[in-house]
């Protein structure tokens, strides 16, 4: 049994229909890269399993259980946490009251402010800084901080290297590793094709809500790539 | 505009539009075949389906939702007690300029409710039209707090003649602000309203002058509500501040309209019949009649927020008055445009 | 000159009652984003608790608090979580539209149960004394509680959203409710718990107004407005703000009762309308909302 498996998984936005039956799984520790184009569905796919968008029931099994239709909160305390597009910190609170809010659901774990600091040592010093004055690496080290405080099994991050600079993106994706060591399985969303096929044991690539072709990165063929990235 | 979708008429709206012609012919004629208690009773019916319709426009179509709009009945009534009683204008006469007068209240007026957006507009109208009735009411010269009577102005006009007209006048409202409001969004400015009441930034963006419209919206509700005001008080004949400035008057268009259905213009007539109904059914139990009104309008909110004739319209595909001109733009582009996350976990419920 | 100061003591003292009035308000703007127009009308409604309580239970009337302020937070949390919260959307107009029915609502039930008579709450003699302050000024003791009791609310209040988790996530709400619901705090919840308490100052405020005038089941409207303006006047997103606010239109009115009785509420009104013109976000706004 997977640790995480979408089944034929439908979803959109009222009328309109952003995935069409996705199966997708994933195993207990790994970490799992969806790449595609722009509007394939990939941010839409994440949002179905965090509960923000609510697909059918049954199409989506966490550890076992169906978790499809739930809403956004029951699926935090299940132990799924979301790295929002764009970050989204809350302005008015401070990096500190951030990463607080982030364990308002208060599950047993290993994850505290200390910790989180020290996964990213360059927040030390701006702890009680508003989360509007941080420059937008170190927004994101929140964003990731902000969601690992509710102690998940399961991290979704959606498009953490965008909008930064190499240098900051790579400052970023060294913390991964060690999220990881603690058995934190991670999706993550990445347009960085390159950087994804890096990080990842496995790569899902989506096109025009489908899913054009996964696999191990080692296995797959730059040609391949790019016919299920572009669809050409 | 490529994505345009023009709505055409259909057999049955076209069969309405007979029955509809022929009624209010022979409406026209009821004053030759009808008492003075039913023509009254049929005026009301008139005036109110006009003091709804100009409420619709504003928050149905134009997005504009206040609660102040009493404040244009209420300037049409003194509009008319000042015209005719101070000023010795017909009152007939002075009933079309009261809502000439309101129109040009209102568009002062626009600029300080203006200023505040969505929820907070809907208080700041209601401020101002506080106002109004606190400045009314200290006029010694229109009666103050108690006000004037206006039956020394119509005294001497014939008692048949009288009544007659003042029921052309409400008729004449209901109908020609209905017509006239379905004309103005068929033609011009009904793409640029629906443009705007769908999303401001999205119409300003695609070039229509958004304070322009809304402005001339804000301004021709005012225009048709002074104009109905003045005619209310031909009837009532006793204006007062109270009176004329309540809250009642904006809360009678807010349950017609929420109950009928908000944004079309079926729904206002829709509503007015309901009201009528209610007011009937629960005519020996006090004001229960405005609490079952209300308990209606929270229910249709919850339940079918587009009203009775929206929840028709969609059921049967029905529509009466084909005005739907729906500017559709595409949905991808609208989605991409939009933040990334918003819009569907937004409802709290 | 002691009249003019007198005036303006009064006004200042007024206006705190007002701050409670306006306080509530204050909340749902700042973390449902929406307007509850039945405010006044939930005043009203405590007023009336008030009343029955003492009327009935033969209680105090301040010991009232200890009915109506739970009845009110009860209210409260069920009006949001099962009427309020399921027209929540980014359209403002379904709940302007059922707060609106419900104000309709509790005026005419409340006409219906007590009539159109006017009706208090004797509070015994706290109702009568006044403390002198030398000169020809006197303050009464009724005018100081109240404003006191709105520092003490509002402080409390600030404590809570700056100091404690609840607080926080009103805030972390307040700002984005999308991404607050990622962290799992639950929206509708939070919304129902900010609408008691909203809805318990609501309770305290309607005390107050009971023993301080006469009051009849068609005065909520005006409460509404009073406390409206005070949001605005201070400016959205703080309650420091709130009070000022509530203090300007207090003190507005109080000069405009003092030159002619039937001015009062009109030059409040216009205070309020000055300030939109000149300061549209308000005297005191923190930039939280922008
Ligand atoms: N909130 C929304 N409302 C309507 N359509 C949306 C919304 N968000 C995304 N979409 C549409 O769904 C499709 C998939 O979008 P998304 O999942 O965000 O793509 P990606 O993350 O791969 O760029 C796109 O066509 C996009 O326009
Ligand atoms: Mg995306």
């Amino acid at each position: 049994m997977s640790f995480l498996s979408t089944h034929k998984l439908e979803a959109g936005y009222g009328d309109f229909r952003a995935l069409f039956g996705i199966d997708f799984e994933v195993a207990e520790g790994e970490a799992v890269a969806i790449i595609g184009a722009n509007g394939a569905g990939k941010s839409t796919l994440l949002k179905s399993i965090s509960g923000l968008v609510r697909p059918p029931p049954g199409s989506i099994r966490f550890r076992g259980a169906p978790i499809a239709g739930l809403s956004a909160p029951a699926v935090v305390a299940a132990g799924i946490a979301m790295v929002p597009e764009g970050r989204r910190l809350f302005p008015s609170l401070s990096v500190e009251e951030n990463l607080l809010v982030g364990a308002h659901t208060r599950r047993p774990g290993p994850w505290t402010v200390d910790r989180v600091l020290d996964l990213f040592p360059a927040l030390a010093p701006r702890r009680t800084t508003p989360a509007t004055l941080l420059s937008g690496g170190q927004q994101q080290m929140v964003a990731i901080g902000r969601a690992l405080m509710s102690n998940p099994a399961l991290l979704l991050c959606d498009e953490i290297s965008l909008g930064l600079a190499p240098v900051v993106v790579k400052s970023i994706y060294e913390a991964i590793p060690g999220i990881r060591a603690d058995g934190t399985t991670i999706i993550l969303v990445e347009q960085d094709v390159g950087r994804a096929l890096a990080v990842a044991d496995r790569v899902y690539c989506l096109q025009e809500g489908r899913v054009s072709l996964h696999g191990r990165p080692a296995s797959l063929t730059r040609e391949q790539i790019t016919a299920a990235y572009f669809g050409v | 505009m490529k994505g345009t979708v023009v709505e055409r008429a259909t057999p049955l709206s076209r069969g309405f539009w007979l029955v509809a012609t022929l009624l209010i012919l022979v409406l026209a004629a009821a004053p030759w075949w009808l008492g003075r208690g039913e023509l009254r009773l049929i005026a009301e019916f008139a005036y109110l389906i006009a003091l709804a319709q100009m409420w619709n426009l504003l928050a149905g179509y134009g997005g504009m939702i206040s609660i102040g709009q009493h404040a244009y009945v209420g300037i049409g009534a003194y509009a008319l007690l000042i015209l005719s009683l101070h000023a010795g204008v017909h009152p007939f006469l002075a009933v079309p300029v009261a809502g000439l007068v309101a129109a040009v209240m209102a568009a002062p007026l626009s600029r300080l409710v203006f200023v505040l957006k969505g929820p907070y507009f809907a208080i700041g109208t209601w401020v101002v039209a506080d106002v109004l009735r606190l400045v009314m009411a200290n006029v010694p010269a229109l009666g103050g707090g108690s006000g004037e009577s206006l039956t020394s102005v119509i005294v001497g006009v014939p008692a048949w003649e009288r009544e007659a007209v003042i029921y052309w006048m409400a008729l004449a409202a209901g109908v020609g602000l209905t017509m006239g409001m379905y004309l103005f969004l068929t033609f011009r400015h009904g793409l640029a309203l629906t443009a705007i009441r769908d999303s401001e930034a999205a119409s300003a963006s695609l070039g229509v002058e958004v304070d322009r419209v809304k402005l001339l919206v804000y301004v021709a509700s005012a225009a048709g509500l002074g104009l109905v005001g003045a005619l209310i008080y031909l009837i009532k004949l006793r204006i007062s501040p109270d009176a004329a400035f309540s809250i009642e008057w904006t809360v009678l268009m807010i349950f017609i309209v929420t109950i009928g259905g908000i944004g079309t213009i079926e729904g206002p007539i829709v509503g007015t019949a309901v009201y009528f109904l209610l007011r009937y059914l629960l005519a020996d139990f006090g004001t229960w009649y405005l609490v079952v009104l209300g308990a209606v309008a929270v229910v249709v909110m919850l339940k079918a927020p587009k009203g009775i004739w929206g929840w028709v319209a969609h059921r049967y595909d029905l529509h009466l008055f084909p005005t739907r001109r729906r500017m559709r733009l595409g949905t991808k582009a609208e989605a991409a445009a939009a933040p990334a996350l918003d819009t569907v976990a937004n409802g709290a419920g | 000159m002691a009249a003019a100061i007198d005036t303006i003591l009064q006004g200042v003292l007024l206006g705190g009652l007002y701050a409670l009035f306006a306080t509530g308000l204050s909340l749902s703007f700042g973390i449902m984003r929406m307007v509850n127009v039945a405010h006044g009308d939930l005043i009203i409604l405590a007023s009336y608790l008030a009343w029955v309580t003492v009327a009935t239970l033969g209680m105090n009337a301040f010991a009232a608090a200890l009915v109506v302020v739970p009845a009110m937070t009860v209210v409260g949390y069920g009006l949001q979580r099962y009427v309020l919260n399921p027209v929540l959307s980014d359209d403002p107009l379904p709940p302007l539209l059922v707060t609106f029915g419900l104000s309709v609502i509790i005026q005419n039930l409340l006409l219906e149960g007590f009539s159109a008579d006017a009706r208090g709450i004797d509070a015994g003699v706290i109702e009568t004394a006044s403390l002198a302050l030398g000169g020809d000024l006197a303050v009464g003791w009724l005018p100081l509680l109240v404003f006191a009791s709105a520092v003490a609310v509002i402080a409390g209040l600030e404590l809570l959203l700056s100091r404690t988790p609840l607080g926080r996530a009103f805030r972390a709400t307040s700002d984005d409710q999308t991404v607050a619901q990622l962290m799992g705090i639950d929206n509708r919840h939070l919304y129902a718990v900010a609408m008691a308490l909203a809805c318990a100052v609501t309770g305290i405020a309607g005390i107050y107004l009971a023993i301080r005038t006469t009051f009849g089941p068609m005065m909520g409207p005006s409460q509404l407005l009073f406390a409206f303006e005070a949001v605005i006047i201070g400016g959205m997103g703080s309650l420091w703000g709130t009070l000022a606010g509530g203090v300007l239109l207090g003190v507005s009115q109080s000069i405009g009762f003092r030159l002619d009785p039937g001015w009062g509420i009109l030059t409040g009104h216009l205070a309020f309308l000055a300030v939109l013109v000149m300061r549209p976000q308000g005297l005191f706004a923190r930039t939280r909302d922008a």
